[in-house]
């Protein structure tokens, strides 16, 4: 599917790029099965390229380790794997995925056992931005981009300037970041992903119906949105991660100069190093 | 406080001198008891806050008993109270109850009353001085609370009611108040711009005298203007001529000038010297521009400012003509030319006024302006200097001056990466050591493992046929259509009707005010924090009941709501009620805080 020039590109034609929870961690400690999950996933995948012939889908696999493209419709090759019974979609991607999920195994044997990564969730975003970038440049008629994080694991604060960083790249191009978020807890990075973008935030109570979730809130277009009453958002976390100690605090100190956050009095910032005069209540404790 | 009333021990006085009556004070809203301990007294007092037209009060560590003073139209009451807090208390309530009558009451008779005391405030003792406000100030208020019936009503709810202090109320619209400050703002009037240059001759035509009109205002512009003409004043004027011959020959000079005949003006001139003076070049002018050429940076190039001379320019809607000048410039006598003219004027403008033209005498005017100029030749002089040893610095080899701010470095990028890289792993586990711990117990081979296993196993079974059973899409839908508010279908055919114009009027007012005065309690609660000093804590203690009542009044509301409004109601008053709760919550929460702290404090003593 290359674009051709009799392709018209009309304001509901959309170009999906979804960012894949793939964490291991947390799909073998989770109540939901991963299988069940993807073939819930894959399902929506199809009925988006159903929806319209020019609808297109990339999906960006988000690991411990790294991130990579695992799926790109427009790069379809149609003909069918080894697979019978199943759409080459789904063998195509499923194959892909299983690639993905060795290669990232093998990345992470090389590192210290001991520590349990989140997923990157600042990586496949600014995977997904690059991707969409290129499609802007493209011409002048392409499909309208937006983002959908399909996120379970919880958030690994260390990623908030990363996270926040793509987020805001993502404002600014006017891409609306969607989050359908499994986990037990609300994702605060997501929730803020989805305010300062214009995306829609929503977490699934019922998870064996999240095909039903996904095409009655994610698959509408951004055209038709503006007709749909989408789920609204209950409130948001706006809470921050400190620079110093990447830990989700209430309050802190602000520099005054590059607005780095940091979760304790320090003498001099550890991003624009400017020296912090004596606070007054730090004086008088 | 929030009663609405005030009891206090007091003693009643009926003059400064008076010993006193020991007994009970007690303020209400609007009126104001007296109670002597003895019940034989005839002491008693019964006073209509209507009645009062001034309070006072002695100052605290003014070494004066606290006294309050309440003046009304035969004299004074005087409350000597127990102590300073009780005095303030007494003070804060009366000045709210008497603010408060007189804007319901409607006239401002007992307010002129207010002011007009205060005026006769010189012959009350010296002992009694004014903390309170200002008569202006007063006034301002009444009159902002008259114009804007919404902030009165929330004067009256919240003030009035004791929630908040008269002074804590209007401290958090200082900017309403600020802003008729600002209208009295004193701005002292400069030289006037149009060119004095220009006192016209007035002619009647028939003979061949022409009138000047000279009034003390011009002739300050003059003095100004041309330091010559002053100069000569100053020495002519009381020993060689009198005053008027001096600005008749001044005038003669300034038509001979604006003739334009050269000839004449130079035989005249050679008769009379004391006119040549006024037609010569002024030499001080001159003298003062030389000195700023002087002060002009010599980097600066002069050449391009050539460009900006406008002489070309036929006539500027001005009196002197000045194409007319240049053709005659040659002459020595009149080189005077328009574009001096207009410099001169514009930095005697620039100067601004040194002193009142009010100053009748003008000799004694004359000799002022003298002195001034005097005064700041030395300035300038200095000032030169300063500049000269400034800009002959060459910048680059100076070392650098002690800066009071920190230069901003921004580091490399990776160094801050790299050592950020090193905190997050270190932390990583620490911080969600607590969070997950069946995660712990499973090795990553494990957790890949399990992974590829539901990969592969999607792969060989496919997707379940019926993806989504059909009881659980039906939960599904409910759930995602339920929070789709009815009232939208309803009532939001019409995007400008809101849910608030369905409810009755009182409930519609009822909620409006209640959110309007929720809010400014929120306020003054959240400014309130964190707690310093006993006061604030007092403040907050204060704020919190408050709140709490507030509370309870909307969960009132939504109770007493009509049935079918009960919904809409409580969807409106429920995000009020939220924020009131997080107000009561950080209450609890500090309190809890505060409390284990001093705790801890105590335990270390």
């Amino acid at each position: 599917m290359t674009s051709a020039p009799s392709k018209l590109y009309a304001d509901d034609v959309s170009l999906l790029v979804v960012s894949l929870d793939t964490n291991p961690f947390f799909w073998s400690t989770f109540s939901f099965p991963f299988s069940e999950f993807i073939s819930h996933v894959l399902a929506f995948f199809n009925s988006i390229l159903l929806l319209s012939q020019l609808n297109q889908i990339v999906v960006i696999a988000t690991g411990c380790n790294s991130c990579s493209y695992i799926y790109d419709s427009s790069s379809d090759s149609n003909h069918s794997s080894e697979a019978v019974g199943m759409p080459a979609l789904y063998s195509n991607l499923l194959q892909k995925l299983e690639e993905f999920v060795a290669k990232d195994e093998q990345l992470g044997k090389a590192q210290t056992p001991g520590a349990i990564a989140s997923s990157l969730l600042s990586g496949s975003l600014s995977m997904a931005l690059c991707y969409i970038q290129r499609i802007f440049r493209s011409g002048p008629l392409h499909p309208q981009p937006r983002i959908l994080c399909l996120q379970g694991s919880p958030d690994g604060p260390e990623q908030y300037v990363a996270v926040m960083n793509a987020i805001f790249s993502a404002q600014r191009s006017t891409v609306p970041i969607d989050s359908c978020f499994i986990g037990s807890n609300n994702s605060a990075f997501l929730q803020q992903a989805s305010y300062i973008t214009g995306g829609i935030y929503y977490r699934p109570p019922q998870l064996d119906g999240l095909f039903q979730y996904l095409s009655m809130v994610f698959a509408t277009d951004l055209h038709s949105r503006a007709f749909l009453r989408l789920p609204k958002s209950v409130g948001v976390d706006f809470r921050a991660s400190c620079f110093c100690h990447k830990q989700t605090i209430d309050m802190g100190y602000v520099c005054s100069v590059c607005l780095s956050i940091f979760c304790e009095h320090h003498q001099k910032c550890s991003t624009c190093g400017s020296v912090f005069g004596q606070s007054q209540s730090a004086a008088n404790l | 406080m929030s009663t609405g009333q005030v009891i206090k021990r007091a003693k009643y006085k009926t003059s400064l001198k008076d010993p006193g009556t020991d007994g009970v004070l007690k303020l209400t809203e609007e009126k104001l008891f007296f109670r002597p301990n003895d019940p034989t007294s005839n002491m008693k007092l019964e006073v209509d806050f209507k009645s009062i037209q001034s309070h006072r009060n002695t100052k605290e560590g003014s070494n004066k008993p606290p006294w309050l003073n309440l003046g009304h139209s035969q004299g004074n009451y005087i409350f000597e109270l127990a102590s300073y807090p009780d005095l303030n208390v007494c003070r804060e309530f009366v000045g709210a109850a008497v603010l408060l009558l007189c804007f319901t009451l409607g006239s401002i008779s007992t307010l002129s009353g207010i002011a007009l005391s205060r005026n006769k405030s010189g012959e009350a003792p010296p002992a009694i001085s004014g903390e309170q406000l200002s008569p202006a100030e007063m006034e301002l208020r009444i009159k902002l609370l008259r114009e804007d019936s919404k902030l009165q009503k929330l004067h009256r709810e919240l003030v009035a009611s004791g929630k908040l202090t008269e002074s804590e109320f209007w401290a958090t619209r200082k900017k309403l108040l600020d802003k008729d400050e600002s209208r009295k703002l004193k701005q002292r009037v400069g030289f006037k711009n149009s060119m004095i240059f220009d006192t016209k001759p007035m002619s009647d035509g028939r003979t061949n005298q022409v009138t000047f009109s000279l009034t003390p205002e011009i002739k300050n512009q003059i003095f100004a203007l041309k330091p010559a003409v002053h100069q000569a004043f100053l020495n002519f004027v009381p020993s060689k001529m009198t005053e008027k011959d001096f600005w008749t020959k001044y005038f003669r000079a300034e038509y001979l000038h604006s003739t334009k005949n050269a000839v004449a003006a130079a035989a005249e001139a050679a008769e009379d010297e004391e006119l040549a003076v006024f037609l010569k070049d002024d030499e001080i002018l001159e003298k003062e521009s030389r000195k700023k050429v002087r002060r002009v940076d010599p980097t600066l190039d002069m050449e391009a400012d050539q460009g900006d001379d406008y002489t070309h320019l036929p006539d500027h809607g001005i009196f002197r003509d000045g194409s007319k000048e240049v053709s005659e410039a040659q002459h020595q006598l009149c080189r005077r030319t328009l574009l001096q003219d207009l410099n001169r004027q514009g930095a005697v403008v620039l100067e601004g006024r040194t002193l009142d033209s009010e100053m009748e005498h003008q000799r004694t005017v004359a000799e002022v302006l003298e002195r001034t100029r005097h005064e700041s030749d030395g300035d300038i002089e200095q000032e030169r200097r300063n500049r000269i040893s400034r800009m002959t610095q060459i910048e680059d080899l100076q070392e650098q001056g002690d800066h009071p701010f920190a230069p901003l470095c921004i580091k490399d990028p990776r160094e801050y990466f790299d050592s950020q890289q090193a905190n997050a792993v270190k932390t990583l586990d620490h911080s969600q050591a607590g969070m997950d711990q069946t995660r712990c117990n499973l090795s990553s081979e494990e957790a890949y493992g399990f992974l590829k296993v539901s990969i592969s196993k999607i792969k060989t079974l496919g997707i379940s046929d019926p993806l989504v059973s059909p009881e659980i899409a039906s939960k599904v839908l409910a759930g995602l259509t339920k929070n789709i508010s009815t009232s939208k279908y309803q009532y939001g055919k019409n995007s400008q009707e809101s849910v608030l114009d369905i409810l009755p009027n009182t409930t519609k007012e009822q909620l409006l005010d209640h959110w309007v005065c929720s809010q400014e309690l929120l306020r003054h609660f959240w400014s309130s924090y964190p707690i310093t000093t006993s006061n604030l804590n007092t403040k907050v203690n204060r704020l919190k009941d408050s709140i709490s009542q507030m509370y309870s009044k909307l969960e009132e509301i939504k109770v007493s709501a009509r049935s079918d409004m009960r919904h809409q109601v409580s969807l409106i008053v429920h995000p009020m009620q939220q924020v009131l709760d997080a107000a009561l919550l950080h209450y609890d929460a500090d309190k809890r805080k505060r409390n284990a702290k001093a705790q801890r404090l105590n335990g270390y003593a």
